[in-house]
C-alpha cells in the first residue's frame, strides 16, 4: 500500500476539490458582499424571529438573520444540485445510531454557540483570517473531538 | 444601484455562495458522519484536505481582497469578525467538540444533508437547534 492509499482510502481529489469549493464560497460571498459567514450563527439568528429576549435580539443577530437565512438555504440547494447531478439522487443514511445524532447535535449546537463559532466559524473563516483565538478554539474543539471519537464513540 | 435591486442581487450572490458551498461540502463527502469519524479516528485523512484546501482559498481572499478594491463589488462594506479567546470560547469549543466527535456532524453538514435526502440527520439538525435555543435562552447578552 502507499502512503496515499493509506492515508486516504476512498481517494484525495473530491476532499480538495471540495475543499477548494468551499474556500471560493466563502470567498464570493465576501468579494460581493463584504459577509462573513459561518454556519453555526443560522441557528442563533433564526431563533431570534421567535424568542424575542434580549440574548436573541442582540443587533448582530438581527441585522445578520435575513442572509444568514438564505446562505443556508443556498447550502441546501447546492448539496442537492450535487446530489441529484452527480450521485444519481438516491437518498442516503447514516449508521451512526439516532441518540448519538440527537446528543452529539446538542452538545454540537450548545458549544458552538457558546463558543462564537463552529468549523466553519472558527476553522475557515477565523483561520482565513489569522485569528488566533479561532486557532485556539479550533486546537480546542480538535482535541476534544479526537477524545470523543475514540473513547466514547468506540465504547457506546 | 438602487436599493431594492442592490438587496436582490446581494441576496442572489449570497444564495450562490452558500450553494457553492453546499455543493462542496457533499462533494467532499464531509456531509457522511461515517467520513468524519473516520478522520476522526485516523482512519482516513482526507478532512484535512478539505479544511486545508478551503481555509488557503479564504486566507487569500479575506488578506487580498480588501488591497485590490476597497469595497465588495455590491457595495457595503468588508465586514470583519474578530474572535476573542476567553473563558466561553474554551468552554464552548470543547463542548463543540465532545457532541462533534460522538455524531460526527457538525452545523453545515447537519443543514446541507437536507439537500441529499439524508432524513436520519435531521436528529443533528434538531439537536443543533435545541442546543443553540438553550446556550441563548436566560442570557441577557
Amino acid at each position: 500500500m502507499t502512503l496515499a492509499t493509506t492515508l486516504f482510502p476512498s481517494g484525495w481529489m473530491h476532499f480538495l476539490a471540495g475543499g477548494l469549493l468551499i474556500g471560493c464560497a466563502v470567498a464570493l460571498l465576501f468579494v460581493l458582499t463584504g459577509r462573513v459567514g459561518g454556519m453555526s450563527t443560522v441557528f442563533s439568528t433564526s431563533w431570534s424571529w421567535l424568542v424575542k429576549t434580549p440574548y436573541f435580539l442582540q443587533q448582530r443577530y438581527t441585522e445578520s438573520r435575513g442572509w444568514r437565512q438564505i446562505y443556508a438555504a443556498g447550502l441546501v440547494l447546492g448539496a442537492a444540485l450535487w446530489w441529484l447531478l452527480v450521485d444519481g439522487g438516491t437518498p442516503q443514511t447514516t449508521q451512526v445510531p439516532a441518540w448519538k445524532l440527537l446528543l452529539g447535535g446538542l452538545l454540537v449546537g450548545y458549544g458552538a454557540r457558546l463558543g462564537n463559532g463552529c468549523t466553519s466559524g472558527h476553522g475557515i473563516c477565523g483561520l482565513g483570517s489569522l485569528q488566533w483565538p479561532s486557532l485556539m478554539a479550533v486546537l480546542t474543539f480538535m482535541a476534544t473531538a479526537f477524545a470523543s471519537a475514540n473513547l466514547i464513540g468506540r465504547w457506546l | 444601484m438602487s436599493q431594492p435591486t442592490r438587496s436582490l442581487t446581494q441576496a442572489i450572490a449570497t444564495l450562490v455562495s452558500g450553494a457553492l458551498f453546499g455543493f462542496g461540502l457533499a462533494l467532499s463527502t464531509m456531509i457522511q458522519p461515517e467520513v468524519v469519524l473516520q478522520f476522526l479516528r485516523f482512519e482516513n485523512y482526507g478532512l484535512m484536505l478539505v479544511m486545508g484546501g478551503a481555509v488557503l482559498v479564504t486566507l487569500v481572499a479575506y488578506k487580498g481582497l480588501p488591497r485590490i478594491t476597497k469595497a465588495p463589488l455590491l457595495g457595503g462594506q468588508f465586514q470583519q469578525h474578530a474572535s476573542q479567546w476567553n473563558r466561553d470560547t474554551a468552554v464552548g469549543a470543547a463542548i463543540f467538540g465532545l457532541g462533534w466527535g460522538l455524531c460526527g456532524v457538525c452545523p453545515g453538514p447537519a443543514i446541507a444533508a437536507l439537500g441529499v435526502g439524508n432524513w436520519d440527520l435531521l436528529w443533528v439538525l434538531a439537536g443543533i437547534a435545541l442546543g443553540a435555543l438553550f446556550q441563548g435562552i436566560g442570557r441577557q447578552h
